[in-house]
């Protein structure tokens, strides 16, 4: 197994003034400010277009803000890098699947970062793409060509990769994209299980409806940070108007059969895929009740836990 | 009978033109890799034609020719990426309009300049007639590519499948690119003489296309690569002996035949298998009810 993370303190991420304008004179984000401590799951919600890769890149250093800064355990990402604290699961658009490398060789990536000059896996090494592979269940298929695997296993593969580099910040770029619900609940419990350890996961999507189900805290993004903050608050029909404009698709209830039949008022928020439901007076409503409480339970013990170490 | 055989080893010349094509085959081949996976065999291409221009100029100083090329590499790679910067332009349309001016540069010099090296040994290469001190040049580029691959090929490997994770890691990425860049320009320099500034590009292509249809690791593609290039330079020029034929055109020719046959014959990825592949799902596929 991978050694536990949570007996050390958990880590900031920071976000302050972040601006960032590209060589063409394009300003995709400006003055994005935001904190998240680990022990969480964060969506990081906005439409395309809206500066969310942009801010997503920047927390990963691929881009330089033009000003403002993003600080790791209040370093510059730079050095929580090389400690390889930051791990990153790619969009599956992204990565080139006819690239002759195996399950077992993808894995094994995420330990660079621990290797020698030559990057010479050491035992402890494999031990730890074993383990990483085993805990998404791929270990079946860990000498199979990437290629050939199925859209979810595909995913499967990076999140063990960023398990290996015992990444303490995990970001990942729209994890749910062509993956079916299966894939996506197998997903979302590992995503929490690291939450438990104390990881800080940051997830980047445009998928509304799966947000409150596994998200606590969300930053929402249009050009700027808009909201950010437990998703119960941020969540609101006002605050997404705003980030989303016109970009949604809205069904209000309130003269439909739902009111008539049962009295309840009810308003649905769509892009695609899971729809977003918001009860009256604009609090938002889950699809599993008993599911959603055991979540707060979960998070309030793990804020006692955390408090008491 | 076996003596008309052995003949090609009776002559000092062949013998250099032989063991030398032999190491520059090895080492596009090992090169032909990281080409064909990252994408960058246009990129070979317009290197290739990119040094001419050096090549000419370094004649009209008195400097040595793989100086001049080099030099000349570089520069077109560095104007490559500043077009590319700065203009919205395709980077296709860009390396095309880059690499075919130094080359139209060169043949003008060439043309306008009489020199000793005439246009043909540089576009078609000849490896029968390389001085001493070129042989040196060239083994001391090979070993220094050979050294660096060795070193560093799984770094290589990480940014070219996937330079976001080497830059999450805290990976030089821009030092990466820029010794593959290093390594391909140098290459280049080093197997014009071989096979010419036209050919250079099937060397550092066809090996690794090859090897990709042969196996799923990147670890076993490169020696396959490799191997490839060196056995198919060492034959080609051997078999240009009793052609009479260029040397550049002979291993050419033999790394396409290879490239043929494990098109058809390949054990996962050849047409052969995937028609095999066709029967047996389509087989089961009236089985099943």
């Amino acid at each position: 197994m991978s050694p536990p993370v949570s007996n050390e303190l958990p880590l900031t991420l920071a976000a302050q003034q972040v601006s960032v304008t590209y060589p063409n004179g394009h300003t995709a984000l400006s003055d994005a400010t935001f904190t998240l401590t680990g022990g969480t799951i964060c969506a990081l919600v906005g439409v395309n277009g809206s500066g969310k890769s942009t801010l997503f890149k920047a927390l990963m250093g691929f881009v330089t803000p033009t000003a403002g800064r993003v600080t790791i355990a209040d370093a510059p990402v730079r050095e929580a890098q090389r400690k390889g604290w930051v791990a990153y699961v790619p969009q599956s658009e992204e990565v080139d699947w006819t690239f002759p490398v195996s399950v077992e060789d993808v894995v094994m990536m995420g330990r660079y970062g621990y290797m020698n000059f030559l990057r010479t896996p050491r035992p402890v090494d494999r031990e730890a793409v074993t383990a990483a592979i085993q805990r998404v269940g791929l270990s079946d298929l860990r000498k199979r060509q990437i290629g050939e695997l199925s859209g979810g296993q595909k995913k499967r593969v990076f999140v063990a990769r960023a398990l290996a580099q015992q990444g303490r910040i995990i970001l990942l770029d729209e994890p749910f994209t062509g993956v079916d619900v299966k894939t996506e609940e197998a997903i979302v419990t590992l995503l929490r299980e690291l939450r438990a350890e104390g990881r800080l996961i940051l997830v980047s999507t445009h998928n509304l409806g799966s947000v409150p189900e596994f998200c606590d805290q969300v930053v929402l993004i249009n050009r700027t940070v808009l909201a950010c903050g437990p998703t119960a608050e941020v969540f609101t029909a006002e605050n997404l108007s705003r980030a989303f404009g016109g970009a949604l698709r809205h069904f209000d209830l309130s003269h439909s059969t739902v009111e008539a039949h049962d009295g309840r008022q009810v308003t649905v928020l769509t892009d695609d895929e899971r729809p977003l439901v918001l009860g009256q007076g604009g609090h938002l409503e889950y699809r599993d009740r008993a599911a959603h409480q055991k979540l707060v339970d979960e998070r309030e013990a793990a804020k006692t836990t955390a408090r008491d170490v | 009978m076996f003596d008309h055989l052995l003949e090609p080893f009776r002559y000092d010349y062949m013998l250099t033109a032989l063991w030398v094509s032999a190491l520059i085959g090895a080492v596009c081949g090992l090169l032909s890799g990281f080409v064909t996976l990252k994408g960058w065999s246009l990129l070979g291409d317009a290197l290739s034609h990119a040094v001419v221009p050096g090549v000419a100029l370094a004649a009209l100083a008195g400097l040595p020719f793989s100086v001049g090329a080099f030099t000349s590499g570089l520069l077109a790679a560095a104007a490559m990426s500043f077009v590319k910067l700065k203009t919205p332009v395709r980077e296709d349309a860009v390396i095309g309009v880059v690499f075919t001016a130094f080359f139209a540069f060169g043949i003008l010099l060439i043309s306008l300049y009489p020199m000793q090296i005439d246009l043909k040994s540089i576009i078609f290469g000849n490896i029968l007639a390389i001085s001493p001190e070129d042989v040196v040049q060239l083994v001391a580029i090979s070993a220094v590519c050979l050294l660096v691959i060795a070193l560093k090929w799984r770094d290589l490997l990480l940014f070219s499948f996937d330079p976001n994770q080497a830059r999450t890691l805290g990976l030089p990425v821009r030092l990466l690119h820029l010794t593959l860049l290093l390594l391909l320009s140098a290459t280049t320099v080093a197997a014009l003489q071989a096979v010419g500034a036209v050919l250079v590009v099937a060397m550092l292509i066809t090996p690794g296309a090859t090897a990709y249809l042969l196996t799923d690791r990147f670890g076993k593609l490169l020696l396959i690569g490799s191997a490839l290039g060196a056995v198919t330079a060492f034959g080609g020029a051997y078999a240009s002996y009793f052609l009479d034929g260029a040397t550049g055109g002979c291993i050419v020719v033999l790394q396409t035949l290879c490239f043929l046959l494990a098109l058809v014959f390949a054990p996962r990825h050849g047409l052969l298998a995937a028609r095999h592949a066709r029967r047996t799902t389509g087989l089961a596929g009236t089985l099943t009810p």
